[in-house]
């Protein structure tokens, strides 16, 4: 009895320990985004200090941060769009027809560096002007987000029963139809999953927007990242800022935990 | 008519817009990529490209900075994936028991995965800063040196792996999770009726039985932890004097910051035939283990 109740403690504490080091880097980035510099350079001021908003309102009053916000959002909610366009029917034909060297492609885009594209891409964009344009830029997005589309609803599509369609054929109703009718409003969970995971990624994108992006469709993480080139570094109002772009996430992440985590992890617990 | 007609070529309606921008965003690129490989450019104007052949190739193997570049590669992602597999599986393990919390303890492990790289890697560019940063406020409390840590030549690629081993570490462990709940009871039954110890449970049955899966987890891992950019270049852009240059990052100043196409593009050919040759070898690993990718 003793040593049960023993080992639950330690069990415990084992436990806490874990998710607070996961928590740590968070929470000092939190604590940091409300201290004046003069509290983040000095020891003293570790735990205790009133709490300021200043950096906060530096980053939207002098940094024009709304700009990037809204940039962001725009390439990520566009580029989603176009990747479940293109994805969700390919996906259904995929499922149903046995397409293999289609699979294979969509696996090589998961698997190439991303950087791969970026050379051939930088030349390409340089020569059409695309660089520096909402367009390119969500082009650029949706090769993130196209793969992950296909990787979450080719077997979505396949759990799907094939006696419901066929069914719904012989009542007449057209393929096409029957797909957008009846197969999409009952897939909404899995395009739910497909469209976080999407967004998600081209929230957080960095490299491709790195080369891609300039003054008129700067996001978010490249704005964060030349805030940090710059001469001294204004530790509270760059810990505001990377606040500010992780929070979205994490809350649609934490609203949509089963999908994202099923998402992420998809194809791995099959075999 | 029209629907008729869509119907009876729907596998090739519905995938052909997909087709086409995979074949224009994807496979063209990395066929242009295979070609600039053989030109010597610099992307200017007045000198336009220049046929080289292999030498791009050649001129890299002998190169000692890319092998400089391919073992700190090695470096980052052996010792990330072996710590993040050893405490992925152990984490799993433990929180493979019910527990009160159970549920918040899965969503606080997908923060980091989920989290934007840039803001993670500005976050430990604070904790690891000497004078006023976490990493060092800990080392005093113990009464220990304090380190120069992302600073030091030899201490930033430790540093970047305690990084990664923070934000993938519960990617793996989630995997695993998923994986344990659906090993078959019987096992465990018959184990009981022996007289089995836990450990003897753990080493005999439970861990052959999830081999499969955690070979997944490390292939999808070790894909996406050779890639790393995001952390190391918000962090250290390659340094100091390129100790932290691996072969993603330095594709990258070669292309963006020397403006050596052709050279970095022989590196990203080499850079790809690495990747896929460790997934060919731990397809093959998994393989004979059982199960199929």
């Amino acid at each position: 009895m003793r040593t049960s109740v023993m080992s639950r403690s330690v069990y415990t504490v084992i436990n806490i320990a874990i998710l607070l080091f996961i928590l740590i880097p968070f929470l000092w980035m939190l604590s940091a985004s409300f201290k004046t510099q003069i509290q983040i350079l000095s020891p003293d001021h570790m735990f205790s200090f009133t709490p300021t908003f200043k950096n906060y309102l530096s980053v939207f009053k002098e940094y024009d941060y709304m700009q990037y916000i809204s940039n962001s959002f725009i390439i990520a909610a566009v580029s989603t769009i176009g990747a479940l366009a293109l994805g969700l029917p390919a996906a259904y034909a995929i499922a149903r027809h046995r397409m293999p060297y289609f699979s294979l492609a969509i696996l090589t885009a998961k698997i190439i560096p991303g950087i791969t594209y970026l050379v051939p891409w930088y030349i390409l964009y340089n020569k059409v002007g695309l660089i520096d344009t909402f367009a390119g830029l969500i082009l650029s997005h949706m090769v993130i987000g196209l793969p992950l589309v296909m990787w979450v609803m080719i077997p979505f599509f396949e759990a799907f029963p094939a006696e419901v369609e066929e069914s719904s054929w012989i009542d007449g109703c057209s393929k096409v139809r029957t797909f957008f009718q009846m197969v999409l409003p009952v897939s909404v969970p899995g395009i739910v999953t497909a469209a976080l995971l999407s967004f998600i990624f081209s929230w957080n994108n960095f490299m491709f927007s790195l080369i891609l992006s300039g003054e008129n469709t700067k996001p978010l993480p490249i704005a964060v990242f030349n805030f940090m080139s710059n001469t001294s570094i204004n530790w509270g109002a760059l810990m505001a800022a990377a606040c500010i772009i992780t929070l979205p996430v994490i809350v649609i992440a934490l609203f949509a935990q089963k999908y994202v985590v099923s998402g992420l992890s998809a194809g791995a617990v099959k075999g | 008519m029209i629907m008729n007609w869509l119907d009876r070529r729907l596998k090739w309606v519905f995938t052909l817009p997909a087709v086409l921008f995979i074949a224009l965003m994807i496979a063209f690129p990395i066929v242009y990529t295979g070609r600039i490989s053989l030109y010597e450019w610099s992307m200017s104007a007045i000198s336009p490209p220049k046929w080289v052949g292999l030498d791009n190739y050649v001129s890299l193997l002998k190169d000692r900075a890319f092998w400089t570049s391919l073992k700190i590669t090695i470096y980052h992602s052996f010792f990330s994936i072996v710590l993040e597999t050893v405490l992925g599986v152990a984490i799993a393990l433990l929180f493979s028991r019910n527990f009160a919390g159970k549920k918040l303890a899965k969503a606080v492990m997908m923060i980091p995965m989920v989290a934007t790289p840039v803001a993670i890697g500005l976050v430990w560019l604070l904790i690891y800063e000497p004078s006023i940063g976490l990493a060092n406020k800990v080392m005093k409390s113990f009464g220990l040196p304090t380190q120069e840590w992302l600073g030091s030549v030899t201490q930033v690629i430790p540093s970047l792996i305690v990084v990664d081993v923070w934000q993938w570490t519960p990617m793996i462990a989630l995997i695993v999770i998923a994986g344990l709940a659906t090993l078959p009871a019987d096992p465990y039954e018959s184990a009981a009726v022996d007289g089995a110890t836990g450990l003897q449970k753990l080493v005999h049955i439970t861990l052959p039985l999830l081999m499969p899966t955690i070979i997944t987890a490390v292939t999808l891992r070790i894909i996406d932890l050779m890639k790393t950019f995001d952390t190391i270049y918000a962090t250290t852009q390659g340094g100091p004097n390129f100790a932290s240059q691996t072969l993603n990052v330095k594709i990258y100043d070669t292309a963006f910051v020397n403006f050596k196409l052709g050279s970095a593009s022989a590196l990203l050919i080499i850079f790809f035939a690495i990747i896929m040759a460790c997934i060919v070898l731990l397809t093959a690993i998994r393989r004979r283990l059982g199960g199929h990718l």
